[in-house]
C-alpha cells in the first residue's frame, strides 16, 4: 500500500498538531508538522504531500474572531498553492479552528466550483462561551471520502465559534448537492434541533461539518482525533463494565479512527 | 493624526449582545436591547483603498459588515458605551489585527507612535439613568486597565460618533540610574524598606519588602565596597530577598528549629522517603528546579508545580489569573531543558459569590474592592483563556467559598510536564550556563506592568497597593515560544540552560543562571521595551509576561536566532554568562550594578522567628437531629462548596492532547470527580492521577489536623480513581495569613509538622511547592469603619501519581443496578470544621484526624482491587461526608440506591445526620457486582455492605432507629446539585 505523506499545518497558536500526526501515522501515513512560516519561506513545499491537516487550535488567539488571522496568513502568502492542492486528487480536512479556517478561504463548500470563494462561516456559540464536551452526531454524505463506513459518531467539542451560518439559499444547495456531511444528534438519533447541549453551539440546520463538491475537503468542528482509544470515551468505565460482565475483551480502538483510516486507504 | 477608525459589527445573529441583555435584565436594569460593535482605531497613514482592504480583511462577510471612519448604531439606543486598554496594557486583538495588515499590505508599524488598539462598543436601548449605564459598564470592563467613554444619544449625534482616542504611554522622566544613600537613621531605613526609595520629587517608588535587618547587611556590604550602592542595586537585593523568591519564613529559624520549617519539615521528610524508598525512589529532582520531577516509566519523566496569584486577581480578576496560569507554564519550560506542558489545573477560594456587601480599600467608602461574584467570573474566565489558547487540557481542579476570601481571593494555578529523561544523550533534567554564553532573552517586551510585581506579594493588601503590579497575559506569543523550545530548539540542543521569569523578571532569572557558571554581565539597552524612557532599574525588575530566559553558546547563536525569527518569537542578546564571580549590569556603558554573586544569592541574613500556638475551644452547635432528612440532604447539595460546578469544567478544555481519561465530570449525571487521569504518550496507556486536598476550615480547629486531612485527601481522591500510593509525588501551596504575628506561624510550624509526619508515613515525598504568606485584607466594611480580613491558614495539597493501565481506572457514578454497595472505613464523631456544621454556622471542635498506618495498608489494598476491575464505580469520601458521595454516586448514574445507615461501620455516632455527614478521613465508597463478591471481601475485610444499587431513581435510606430518613428521587437531587450555579 502507498503510504501517503500527510502535511499537519502548525504554528501561531495551532495545538492539536501532535495528535492529528498521531493519528494519520496511526493508520500507516507519514506525518509531518510543518510550521506554517516553512511553507511561506519554501522551506516546505505542498507538493510533498498528499492529504493536508489543518487541525484545532487557537491559532493568533481567536484574536479579531476564530481562524480570521490565520486564514490571511494563509491567504495573503499562500493562497495559490492551496487552492491547487484542494483542487487535486488529494485530501484536506479542518478540524475546529482549522475548520474556522477552511471556510475563510473557501476550501469548502466552494459551491459552483468557487474555491477561494467565502461561503460559510462560523459564528460564536450561541451561550458566548467556549464550551467543551463531548457530541452525538450523525453523518449522512455519501460524496464525503472521509467518512466512508461511519455512521455515527460521538467525539468531543471544544470551542467558543462553532455556530455554523450560511445563508439561506446556498445552504439549500449545500444540502441538495450532498454536502453536509456532520449534523448534531442526540445520543438515540433524533435530531438535535437546535437544542443545547445536543447541538453545542446553535448551528443552523444542526451542522457540525461539511465538504466540498467533490467530497475531497472535510471541514467539522468536533474533533475525531481526541477519539482513538476507547479509554477517551466519557462513558468508558460503564462500557468497561458491560464488557467484563458479557466476558468480553475491552476494545482498543476509539470511533474517531475511522476518519484518519479512511483518508490513508483513499490512496491504497 | 492619521489615525483611522474600522468599525465591524455582526449582521446576522450578536450573541455577545444577547448575552449581555440577558445578564442586565437578571440584575435588574430595564434594558429592552443591546448591540455591540469591535472598533480597530489604526494609528498608521493608509490611502482609502488600503483601508478597504484592511476592512474586508478584518471581516467575516458572511456575517459581518465593517464601516471605515464612521459608526453604523442601531436606529434606536439611549446609550452608547465604548471601552478600550488603557496606555501601556497588553492588547492581544489589537496586537493580532496589526500583524494582519503588515502581512497583508507588506508594511511595517513603527510601534509604539504606529500602532492597532482595540475597543468596544455597546449600544443600550432602555430606560436607564447614566450613573446606572456607568455601572453597568463597570460590569463589562476593570477600570484599573480599561477605560470607559459613555455618550447619550444626543451627545453621540452631537459629536458624530465616540471619541478617536490612542491609548499612548508617555513616560517623561528621564533614565538615569541614581544613587541610594543607606547612611541613614533606622527610621529612614525602616521607610526605606517599607515605602520604596526616594524619588528627586519627593514621592517613594512602591514596596522594597526589605527587613531592617536586611538593609543592615546591604549598608555593611556597600561599605566594604567603597561606594554607595545604585537604584538598581536596591532593587535587585529586594527582589533576589522577596519573601516570594527566598521564601524567608519557611527559611528563618522557628523557635528551637534551627534550619527552619522548610529545610527541618518539608525538605527532610522528602530526604527521608527516598531514603526508606531506596531503589524504588522514583523521584528525579526535586525542590531546586522551577517543577519538581518524578519517573514516569524508564524513558520519560513527569513534572509538577503549582502557582497562587493571589494579590493580582485580587485587583484584575482576569488579568491576574491569565497570568497566573501561562506563568506556572513557564515553570514546566523552565523544568531542566525544557518541558512540555501536558496538563493544567486549578482551585479557586473565593467569597461566597452571592454576598454583594461592599468593601472598601480607603477611608470614606472609597475605593471599593471587586465582589466576590466579578472576582470570580474574571478569574474563570482568566484560566479559560490562558490554558485553552495554550492548548494545555485544564481536566481538574475546584473552588471552595468562604466569607474570609472575600478581601483576598487564592487562585491557585498548576502545570503537570512531560519530558524524556535523556535528550541527545543528556540527562534531560540538568543544565547549566557556562561562562562565554550569550544571554539571551526571548518572548514579550518589557514595559512597567508588574514593576514590584514580587515585593508586592509579600506585602498585605492596602491602599498603597500600585496598580502596575497588574498585567494581561499574551497567551499566544507565550505559545510560539513554547513550541519553538519545546518542539524544536531543545532537540536540536541550541542552548545550555533555560529558565522562567517569573516574579523579579530578568533580575531573579539572569542572575539565578549566572549561579550554574559563577557570574553575568548585562547590558540593560539591549532590553527590548515596550515603550521609551523607562528607567534602568525598572528594566530589570520589571515582570513583563510571556519572556524566558536562555543561555546559548556562541556556536549556536546564529542557528538559534534564525529559527525564533522563522517561528515568530521575539529574541535578543542580552549580555553573556561569566565566572567573574560578579553580577555586572551596564546601560549605555555606564555601571549599574555590581555585586558579587556570593553576597546577592546567600548574603540575605535569618531572622529568629518566634511562635506560640493557643489551640482555640469553639463552641459546639446544639441542633436537632430532623427525622427526615430529605431537605438537609438537598439543602446541603446545594451548598456552594459541594455543588455541581460544571460550568467551569465545560469552558476548560480537558480533551486537548488527546490523552483524557477520566475526566472533570463522572457519569452520565455529570458529577464533579475527586480525580482525573491522563494517558500522555499516545497509543500507551500508561497514566497520571492528578488530584487535590483541601480542608480551610479545619485551620479553625488544628492546623496540624488540617494539612494531615489535605494529604490525605489528595492521596484518597487519587487512590479512589485507581492512583497508586507507592508512585505518588506531592506539592505543598500554603496560603497563610499575618506571617508576622506569632500565633499564625504557631499555626504554620504545626501545619508543617503534620507535611513531615504524615508524608513520611504514606511515603508520599513532596517534590515542589510555593508559599503566600500574607493574605490580609486590610481596609473598611460596609459602614467605613476599619477592618481586617484574613484568609484562613490553607494549605493546598496536590498529588500525582503513575498508572500502568487506564484501563483500570474507574468512575464514582453507579453503574449497574444489582451491584453491591459498600463503605470502606469508620466513620467517627467528626463534624469539627465540616460543611454540615458551616451550613449550620457552627465550627464545633472534633476535627477529624488521620491514622496513617491504617489509611495507607487500606489505599494499596484499594490499589490491588482497582487492578483486578473488583469494583464497578468507587467514590473518595470527603467534603460533605457520606451522604454527599452517596447521593453523588446516584446522580452520576441516574440511578437509585438503597441502604442501610446502621450497617455502615461506625464509632460511636449515635445520629443519622452526623453519620451522612461526618468528614472522617480515609474513607470510599464503592459497588461490586455481586459475582466479585467473595473476591472483594477478602481483599478488602475493612469494607462494610452496606446497601444496593436500584434500577429506578430511588434513593432510599434506613435510619439508625430503623426508619426511612432519605426517601427521595435522584431527579431531585441533581437539581438540587445543580442549581446553585445553574446560570452562571
Amino acid at each position: 500500500m502507498a503510504k501517503p505523506n500527510a502535511l499537519i499545518l502548525g504554528g501561531y497558536g495551532i495545538n492539536c498538531e501532535e495528535e492529528t500526526a498521531y493519528a494519520f501515522e496511526k493508520f500507516g501515513a507519514k506525518s509531518d508538522i510543518v510550521h506554517i512560516n516553512d511553507l511561506i519561506d519554501g522551506l516546505k513545499k505542498f507538493e510533498d504531500y498528499q492529504i493536508l491537516a489543518i487541525p484545532g487550535g487557537f491559532s493568533y488567539g481567536d484574536d479579531t474572531g476564530a481562524g480570521k488571522a490565520f486564514a490571511n496568513r494563509v491567504a495573503n502568502n499562500l493562497l495559490e498553492e492551496i487552492l491547487k492542492f484542494v483542487q487535486q486528487d488529494k485530501l484536506a480536512i479542518g478540524i475546529c479552528n482549522g475548520f474556522q479556517v477552511v471556510t475563510a478561504l473557501g476550501l469548502a463548500p466552494a459551491l459552483d466550483e468557487k474555491y477561494g470563494e467565502r461561503q460559510s462561516g462560523l459564528m460564536a456559540n450561541e451561550n458566548n462561551r467556549y464550551t467543551c464536551r463531548w457530541v452525538h452526531m450523525k453523518t449522512e454524505s455519501k460524496k464525503c471520502v472521509w467518512t466512508k463506513g461511519v455512521k455515527k459518531l460521538f467525539v468531543p467539542i471544544a470551542h467558543g465559534e462553532g455556530n455554523f451560518y450560511m445563508p439561506e439559499k446556498e445552504l439549500k444547495q449545500l444540502q441538495k448537492q450532498d454536502q453536509v456531511v456532520f449534523r448534531y444528534i442526540r445520543e438515540d438519533g433524533a435530531p438535535a434541533n437546535g437544542e443545547y447541549p445536543y447541538n453545542p453551539n446553535g448551528a443552523i440546520l444542526d451542522i457540525a461539518g461539511i465538504c466540498d463538491g467533490s467530497g475531497r475537503v472535510l471541514g467539522l468542528m468536533p474533533h475525531p482525533e481526541r477519539h482513538l482509544f476507547f479509554h477517551n470515551r466519557p462513558d468508558f468505565t460503564l462500557q468497561k463494565e458491560k464488557y467484563l460482565r458479557e466476558n468480553k475483551p475491552l476494545p482498543e480502538e476509539g470511533e474517531g479512527g475511522q476518519i484518519f483510516k479512511n483518508a490513508v486507504e483513499y490512496f491504497a | 493624526m492619521s489615525a483611522f477608525r474600522l468599525e465591524v459589527r455582526n449582521t446576522i445573529k450578536d450573541s455577545r449582545a444577547a448575552t449581555r441583555l440577558s445578564r442586565l435584565k437578571a440584575d435588574g436594569y430595564k434594558v429592552k436591547a443591546v448591540v455591540t460593535a469591535d472598533i480597530y482605531t489604526v494609528n498608521k497613514a493608509f490611502k482609502a483603498e488600503e483601508k478597504e482592504r484592511i476592512g474586508k480583511m478584518l471581516t467575516n462577510p458572511i456575517f459581518e459588515s465593517y464601516a471605515v471612519d464612521k459608526l453604523t448604531p442601531p436606529k434606536d439606543f439611549d446609550y452608547a458605551i465604548e471601552t478600550g486598554y488603557l496606555p501601556g496594557v497588553t492588547d492581544n486583538v489589537g496586537h493580532t489585527a496589526r500583524e494582519s495588515i503588515e502581512d497583508l499590505l507588506d508594511v511595517e508599524f513603527k510601534v509604539p507612535e504606529e500602532n492597532v488598539h482595540s475597543s468596544h462598543i455597546t449600544y443600550l436601548k432602555g430606560d436607564l439613568s447614566r450613573e446606572q449605564v456607568y455601572r453597568i459598564a463597570e460590569s463589562f470592563v476593570n477600570p484599573l486597565i480599561q477605560r470607559i467613554n459613555i455618550k447619550s444619544k444626543e451627545e453621540f449625534e452631537k459629536d458624530g460618533g465616540m471619541d478617536l482616542v490612542i491609548p499612548k504611554v508617555t513616560i517623561k522622566e528621564k533614565p538615569q540610574a541614581d544613587e541610594v544613600n543607606l547612611e541613614i537613621s533606622d527610621g529612614e531605613l525602616e521607610k526605606l524598606g517599607k515605602l520604596g526609595i526616594l524619588d528627586k520629587d519627593g514621592s517613594r517608588r512602591g514596596p522594597l519588602a526589605l527587613r531592617l535587618s536586611y538593609l543592615h547587611v546591604i549598608r555593611d556590604y556597600f561599605r566594604r565596597e567603597g561606594r554607595k550602592p545604585k537604584d538598581v542595586e536596591i532593587e535587585s537585593i529586594a527582589q533576589t530577598w522577596s519573601e516570594h523568591c527566598k521564601h524567608t519564613i519557611f527559611r528563618d529559624p522557628i523557635d528551637e528549629i534551627e534550619d527552619g520549617i522548610y529545610k527541618h519539615y518539608i525538605k527532610a521528610a522528602t530526604n527521608k522517603i527516598r531514603k526508606d524508598k531506596g531503589d524504588k525512589d522514583f523521584c528525579v529532582s526535586v525542590f531546586t528546579d522551577n517543577s519538581g520531577g518524578i519517573e514516569f516509566d524508564k524513558d520519560f519523566i513527569i513534572t509538577d508545580k503549582a502557582e497562587t496569584h493571589n494579590s493580582p486577581s485580587a485587583l484584575d480578576p482576569f488579568g491576574g489569573a491569565i497570568t497566573g496560569i501561562v506563568g506556572v507554564n513557564r515553570d514546566t519550560l523552565g523544568f531542566g531543558i525544557g518541558a512540555k506542558p501536558i496538563i493544567n489545573r486549578y482551585g479557586y477560594c473565593f467569597g461566597n459569590p452571592q454576598d454583594e456587601t461592599p468593601l472598601y480599600r480607603q477611608k470614606g467608602m472609597k475605593n471599593p474592592t471587586l465582589l466576590p461574584r466579578q472576582i470570580m467570573d474574571g478569574v474563570v474566565a482568566g484560566v479559560n483563556a490562558g490554558g485553552n489558547q495554550s492548548g494545555i487540557p485544564a481536566p481538574q481542579g475546584w473552588a471552595y467559598f468562604e466569607d474570609r476570601y472575600r478581601g483576598k481571593p487564592l487562585v491557585f494555578v498548576g502545570t503537570i510536564g512531560l519530558l524524556p529523561k535523556e535528550i541527545n544523550g543528556k540527562p534531560s533534567w540538568k543544565k547549566a550556563a557556562r561562562a562565554g554564553d550569550k544571554i539571551v532573552n526571548i518572548g514579550g517586551y518589557v514595559g512597567l506592568d508588574g514593576v514590584h510585581g514580587a515585593t508586592f506579594s509579600s506585602e498585605a493588601l492596602n491602599t498603597g497597593s500600585p496598580v502596575t503590579a497588574v498585567q494581561i497575559g499574551d497567551p499566544i506569543t507565550q505559545k510560539k515560544l513554547s513550541d519553538a523550545i519545546v518542539k524544536e530548539a531543545r532537540d536540536l540542543g541550541l542552548y545550555n540552560s533555560i529558565t522562567d521569569n517569573g516574579a523579579g523578571g530578568i533580575s531573579c532569572s539572569v542572575a539565578e543562571m549566572a549561579r550554574e557558571c559563577g557570574g553575568c554581565e548585562v547590558e540593560l539597552e539591549k532590553v527590548k521595551t515596550k515603550y521609551a524612557n523607562l528607567s534602568p532599574w525598572e528594566i530589570w525588575i520589571s515582570e513583563s509576561q510571556e519572556r524566558m530566559t536562555l543561555s546559548v553558546p556562541e556556536s549556536k547563536l546564529d542557528q538559534f536566532m534564525d529559527l525564533m525569527e522563522r517561528r515568530g518569537v521575539e529574541a535578543y542578546v542580552i549580555g553573556t554568562f561569566t565566572d567573574s564571580g560578579r553580577c555586572k549590569v551596564t546601560y549605555h556603558g555606564e555601571m549599574v550594578m555590581d555585586l558579587e554573586m556570593n553576597f546577592l544569592h546567600e548574603g540575605l541574613p535569618t531572622e529568629q522567628q518566634r511562635s506560640t500556638y493557643t489551640k482555640p475551644k469553639n463552641e459546639e452547635p446544639h441542633f436537632a437531629c430532623p427525622e427526615n432528612l430529605n431537605d438537609v440532604m438537598q439543602k446541603m447539595l446545594a451548598r456552594n462548596n459541594l455543588c455541581s460546578y460544571e460550568y467551569i469544567s465545560i469552558q476548560y478544555d480537558h480533551e486537548v492532547q488527546a490523552g483524557s481519561c477520566i475526566k472533570p465530570l463522572h457519569g452520565k449525571g455529570r458529577v464533579n470527580g475527586p480525580a482525573t487521569v491522563t494517558a500522555p504518550l499516545l497509543g500507551q496507556r500508561r497514566g497520571i492521577v492528578a488530584s487535590q486536598g483541601i480542608n480551610p476550615r479545619y485551620s479553625d480547629i488544628d492546623t496540624y489536623h488540617m494539612a494531615a486531612c489535605a494529604i490525605d485527601t489528595a492521596i484518597r481522591n487519587a487512590v479512589s480513581v485507581g492512583g497508586n500510593v507507592d508512585h505518588m509525588a506531592m506539592m505543598d501551596n500554603f496560603c497563610w495569613c499575618s506571617s508576622n504575628e506569632a500565633e499564625r506561624l504557631g499555626q504554620l510550624k504545626e501545619a508543617a509538622r503534620a507535611c513531615y509526619e504524615v508524608t513520611i508515613a504514606m511515603g508520599t515525598p513532596f517534590i515542589s511547592g510555593k508559599d503566600s504568606m500574607f493574605n490580609d485584607f486590610s481596609g473598611f466594611d460596609e459602614k467605613g469603619d476599619p477592618i481586617k480580613i484574613s484568609v484562613p491558614p490553607t494549605l493546598l495539597v496536590s498529588s500525582i501519581s503513575v498508572v500502568p493501565d487506564v484501563n483500570h481506572c474507574q468512575t464514582m457514578d453507579l453503574k449497574v443496578h444489582g451491584d453491591l454497595i459498600y463503605v470502606i472505613g469508620e466513620t467517627k464523631d467528626e463534624l469539627g470544621g465540616s460543611e454540615y456544621f458551616y451550613m449550620h454556622e457552627a465550627i464545633g471542635n472534633s476535627v477529624p484526624t488521620v491514622d496513617t498506618v491504617m489509611a495507607l495498608d487500606r489505599y494499596r489494598r484499594f490499589y490491588q482491587a482497582a487492578q483486578l476491575d473488583l469494583m464497578s464505580a468507587t467514590a473518595s469520601v470527603s467534603l460533605g461526608g457520606l451522604g454527599i458521595t452517596l447521593v453523588k454516586m446516584a446522580i452520576g448514574g441516574k440511578l437509585g440506591m438503597e441502604m442501610d445507615l446502621r450497617d455502615v461501620p461506625s464509632d460511636g455516632v449515635k445520629r443519622d445526620d452526623f453519620l451522612l455527614f461526618s468528614e472522617s478521613q480515609s474513607r470510599f465508597v464503592v459497588t461490586v457486582d455481586p459475582k466479585k463478591q467473595a473476591e472483594f471481601e477478602k481483599m478488602m475485610p475493612d469494607a462494610k455492605l452496606v446497601g444496593n444499587v436500584r434500577a429506578d431513581q430511588r434513593v432510599l435510606m434506613t435510619g439508625l432507629s430503623g426508619e426511612f430518613v432519605l426517601d427521595i428521587t435522584t431527579d431531585k437531587l441533581e437539581k438540587a446539585y445543580k442549581e446553585t450555579f445553574k446560570d452562571y
